[in-house]
């Protein structure tokens, strides 16, 4: 299978900051691949990138395609949901979906109006007398009744309740992806969607520091809960992360033996989140 | 799934662009239409009851000359008059098309950029190309299409209007008033003055979309101030050099680029001028100026052509910043 986005040195400057730094990547069909980094880091800017909506230095072919000189042939395969509330706000529910179907070629009309059906969305409204959590369900309907290969979302959830969150979540996983297609989420809720991501990207000061699949981050770092006693012992197998609970030590590894560890105390599986922050630590000093 | 051509999807982008600007496009010269009627309306009952022994004259028609027996000579002059009339009449829905347009293109592609939706619009397999060559279609085809629509309804108004006026005064006005092939013959150069009119307009179509491209900030700023700067500093320098040539900058370079939008602005006054000079019948002396061989004439000058290559160029320029540019500041 050939890759979905192949990412070889890219680069990109903004007068004297580093927004992508060598960066390279390869996303393969069917994943869902978490693109995760403090602000500023350089996630959108490598979005932006894919999307043609920026110019960079290095390759990068996203479906087989240069995205700075194949922009419009690109969006015919490539979805993305921006930020909340991008839609403009004088648009007409029914005229959006009118206008979609106009130009879009991989378009379902059909499918479109039965997901708004779901909703309390009616065709007569215009965005701008939507709630925040309305325009994303609208805008997330337009978005999966398109058959493309590559879906980005940006921060998609942004400013939603928990409700709207998890309904986003379920609806793109349970009617939406198969594995012909391939998204690209980046999120600060991660702990809200670390159960569904297939593959795991760090990006830290324009760099990939972390690219492993969900199996390999299970296999690779551990958690263990040390009482005090051992936890010299712990540290003297370099723990990349240490923090305190109860009086216990926690300390996350990375590529030690399991058998080892547990010797040393509870062994966990570290959320993504303990791992992000282990990860980026000293980003913002 | 969906059949689409380049042609449709063009014909969706214009008609996106008229679903957001509903209100200038097609509003404004209507309701403009409706308070000239209702004025007029008001005017003529008020010309009842004050100014009857007076008789009552509308756009320099004489209403009591439909009384007399006219020959055909006093015709021709009527009718030449009324044509002036129903002509200058749209003058203040021409003027509102101007300001509505200009603050279209200043928008155009700026807008869109502020408020974020750019990112939704280029989450569509849409060609910049086309979209900003919707907007040009929009601002200067449309636009200007609705505004003629706005007169045409305007003048049936007024003539009903007159119609009616005169019938309360017991005459038949539908022979001096309603000749078709008169209207006819004006609303197809009223038609036929769009694509002039857009001509003539790019070089402001371009400028006003280049500085909607370009600006992260204050478009009409940048707009503005550009030219009547360099005018202001071209005059400037006039003062301490011997060569002049200021009065040409402001009218051929800051007029092209801020006022071409305004609907028929290509017309030579001068020539007006002298035709006013040699006593010549208004009407006549429109008709000529607005000749289709008066018309043909203004493509052929300089000024007319350098003009039309110079908005292309701006065009292709906003096209070209339109790729790569998403972000500004509201």
């Amino acid at each position: 299978m050939t890759a979905v986005v192949q990412a070889k040195g890219l680069s990109k400057r903004y007068g004297n900051t580093v927004a992508l730094d060598n960066v390279n990547l390869d996303i393969q069909p069917g994943r869902i691949v978490g693109l995760v980094g403090p602000n500023g880091a350089g996630k959108t800017t490598a979005l932006k990138a894919i999307l043609g909506l920026a110019e960079f230095d290095g390759q990068l072919s996203v479906l087989g395609l240069d995205p700075r000189t194949h922009r419009t042939e690109l969006m015919q395969q490539v979805c993305f949901i921006a930020d909340v509330a991008v839609l403009p706000r004088w648009l007409r529910v029914s005229d959006a979906v009118d206008f979609v179907g106009g130009v879009h070629p991989r378009f379902s009309r059909e499918k479109c109006e039965k997901l708004l059906a779901r909703t309390k969305i009616k065709p007569t409204q215009r965005v701008r007398e939507l709630s925040k959590g309305m325009i994303v369900q609208l805008h997330l309907a337009l978005v999966m009744a398109i058959d493309a290969k590559l879906l980005i979302l940006d921060e998609p959830t942004l400013g939603l309740d928990i409700l709207y969150r998890k309904e986003f979540y379920n609806n793109l996983l349970g009617d939406y992806f198969d594995e012909q297609k391939t998204i690209l989420v980046t999120t600060h809720q991660i702990e809200e969607i670390e159960h569904i991501l297939t593959d795991l990207l760090f990006i830290k000061e324009g760099k990939i520091v972390l690219d492993a699949t969900m199996d390999d981050v299970g296999e690779r770092f551990a958690e263990v809960m040390v009482n005090p006693d051992k936890a010299d012992a712990a540290r003297a197998l370099k723990p990349i992360y240490e923090r305190q609970v109860f009086g216990k030590s926690i300390f996350l590894f990375d590529g030690i033996d399991k058998a080892r560890l547990a010797e040393l105390g509870e062994l966990h599986k570290p959320s993504v989140a303990d791992l992000f922050v282990a990860t980026m630590k000293g980003t913002y000093q | 799934m969906n059949t689409i051509t380049p042609a449709s999807k063009f014909l969706w982008q214009v008609k996106r662009e008229y679903w957001e600007h509903r209100g200038g496009f097609l509003w404004t010269p209507l309701i403009i239409a409706l308070v000239m009627l209702a004025f007029m309306a008001m005017g003529l009952i008020t010309a009842e009851f004050t100014a009857h022994q007076n008789g009552f004259t509308l756009n320099g028609i004489h209403i009591d000359q439909l009384t007399s027996h006219i020959d055909a000579d006093a015709m021709a002059k009527f009718q030449g008059a009324l044509d002036v009339g129903l002509i200058t009449m749209g003058m203040p829905i021409r003027i509102a098309l101007f300001v509505v347009v200009f603050f279209y293109a200043l928008g155009a592609l700026y807008n869109d950029r502020a408020d974020r939706s750019v990112l939704f619009w280029k989450s569509l397999p849409l060609s910049d190309t086309q979209t900003v060559l919707a907007k040009v279609t929009a601002g200067l085809v449309l636009a200007p299409a609705l505004a003629v629509l706005g007169m045409i309804m305007l003048q049936l108004g007024f003539l009903i209007l007159m119609t009616l006026y005169a019938a309360i005064h017991g005459i038949n006005a539908l022979p001096y008033l309603w000749s078709p092939t008169h209207l006819v013959a004006m609303w197809v150069k009223l038609a036929v003055l769009i694509p002039v009119n857009a001509l003539w307009a790019m070089p402001t179509m371009g400028w006003l979309l280049l500085c909607s491209s370009y600006a992260r900030s204050k478009p009409f700023l940048w707009a503005v101030m550009l030219p009547i700067v360099a005018g202001v500093i071209v005059s400037w320098a006039q003062i301490t050099n011997s060569f002049s040539f200021s009065g040409w900058f402001w009218r051929h370079i800051v007029g092209r680029l801020l006022l071409s939008l305004i609907p028929e602005s290509w017309i030579n006054l001068d020539s007006l001028r002298a035709l006013d000079h040699a006593n010549a019948d208004p009407g006549i002396a429109l008709g000529n100026l607005l000749s289709f061989g008066s018309i043909a004439d203004q493509f052929a000058t300089p000024n007319f052509l350098i003009g039309v290559a110079a908005g292309v160029a701006m065009i292709a320029a906003a096209i070209w910043l339109r790729r790569s540019r998403v972000e500004a500041y509201a």
